[in-house]
C-alpha cells in the first residue's frame, strides 16, 4: 500500500489519533468530555505499546490508567457536579501566550532532536523482553528493593488520601 | 528501526504529546483538566521510554515505566484527595481563585 508496511499504517494512524485526542483533552469544554478524551488517548498509547512488542505494559497500561484512574478522575467530577460547560475560561491574551511558549518548546525540542539521526543504534535482537516472563524476572531480581519501597509508597499514598479527604480530624 | 518504524518518528510523537500536555498545563484554569495535562505529560515519556527499551533490547525501561505508573497512580490518589478537599472548603478548584498563598 503506497509503499509503507502495515506496521507503519498502523504507527500512522494511531500517532495521529492520539494527537488528536490529546488536543481534545485541552480544548474541549466539558470535563467530562476532557475525561472521556484522556481515556481513549491511553487506548491509543496502548495500542503503540502493542505495536512496539511491549504486552505486558499494554495490559497495564489499560487496567491502571484507563480503569483505575480515569475512573477516579470522572468520579471526582461527578462528585463535584462540574459536568457543565459553563467553566470560567482564561482570558484569551493568556490562551495565546500559552500557545506561543508551547509553540517555541515544540521548534526547540524538534530543533535539537534533529540531530539524532546519526545514533547508530542498531541492536533489534529479540522482541521478547516485553512479555511477562522476561519482564518478571528482571523486576524480580534486579528491581526487586524498588519494587518494595513502591509497595510502601502505595500504602503511604492510600493512608494519606483517605486522611486528607477525612470529613475532619478531631 | 522498530518493526520498519525509525525511532525519530517516536520521538516527534512525544514530543509533541507532551507539548500538548504543557499547553494544557498552561491554558486551563480548572485544576481537574490540569492533572489530567500532567497525566498525558508521563505518559508521552513513558511511550519514549518503551520505545527505547525496545529499540535496544533492554528491559530496564519498560520496568521504568512500570515504576512510573505506580508513582503516577499514588499522585493521582493523593492529588485528587486534595483537590476534593480543596472544594469542600472553597467551592472551587478554579486555579485563579487559589491563588490566596501570592498575597
Amino acid at each position: 500500500m503506497l509503499g509503507y508496511t502495515i506496521t507503519q499504517w498502523i504507527f500512522g494512524i494511531l500517532s495521529f489519533l492520539s494527537i488528536m485526542f490529546g488536543l481534545m483533552v485541552v480544548f474541549s469544554r466539558n470535563p467530562v468530555n476532557s475525561v472521556l478524551y484522556l481515556v481513549l488517548t491511553f487506548f491509543c498509547i496502548a495500542g503503540h505499546y502493542l505495536l512496539l512488542n511491549a504486552q505486558f505494559l499494554a495490559v497495564v497500561h489499560i487496567v491502571v490508567y484507563a480503569g483505575a484512574i480515569m475512573v477516579l478522575f470522572l468520579f471526582v467530577i461527578m462528585l463535584m457536579n462540574l459536568n457543565q460547560d459553563s467553566e470560567p475560561q482564561k482570558t484569551w491574551l493568556t490562551k495565546i501566550i500559552a500557545g506561543v511558549a508551547g509553540g517555541m518548546m515544540l521548534f526547540v525540542l524538534v530543533g535539537s532532536l534533529k540531530g539524532s539521526e546519526q545514533l547508530g543504534l542498531n541492536s533489534y535482537g529479540s522482541s521478547q523482553i516485553g512479555l511477562v516472563k522476561n519482564l518478571g524476572k528482571v523486576l524480580f531480581t534486579e528491581f526487586l528493593f524498588p519494587f518494595e519501597i513502591a509497595s510502601i509508597l502505595l500504602l503511604a499514598a492510600l493512608v494519606g488520601s483517605i486522611m486528607i479527604g477525612k470529613k475532619e480530624i478531631k | 528501526m522498530i518493526n520498519g518504524i525509525s525511532i525519530n518518528y517516536y520521538l516527534l510523537l512525544s514530543t509533541v504529546l507532551f507539548i500538548i500536555g504543557a499547553v494544557g498545563v498552561m491554558a486551563r484554569r480548572n485544576s481537574i483538566i490540569i492533572f489530567m495535562c500532567i497525566e498525558l505529560m508521563l505518559n508521552a515519556v513513558n511511550l519514549l521510554l518503551v520505545a527505547f527499551s525496545t529499540l535496544h533490547s533492554d528491559a530496564n525501561g519498560q520496568v521504568f515505566v512500570f515504576f512510573i505508573m505506580a508513582v503516577a497512580a499514588a499522585e493521582v490518589a493523593v492529588g485528587l484527595a486534595i483537590l476534593s478537599m480543596i472544594y469542600r472548603n472553597v467551592k472551587s478548584i478554579d486555579t485563579d481563585l487559589l491563588s490566596n498563598l501570592k498575597n
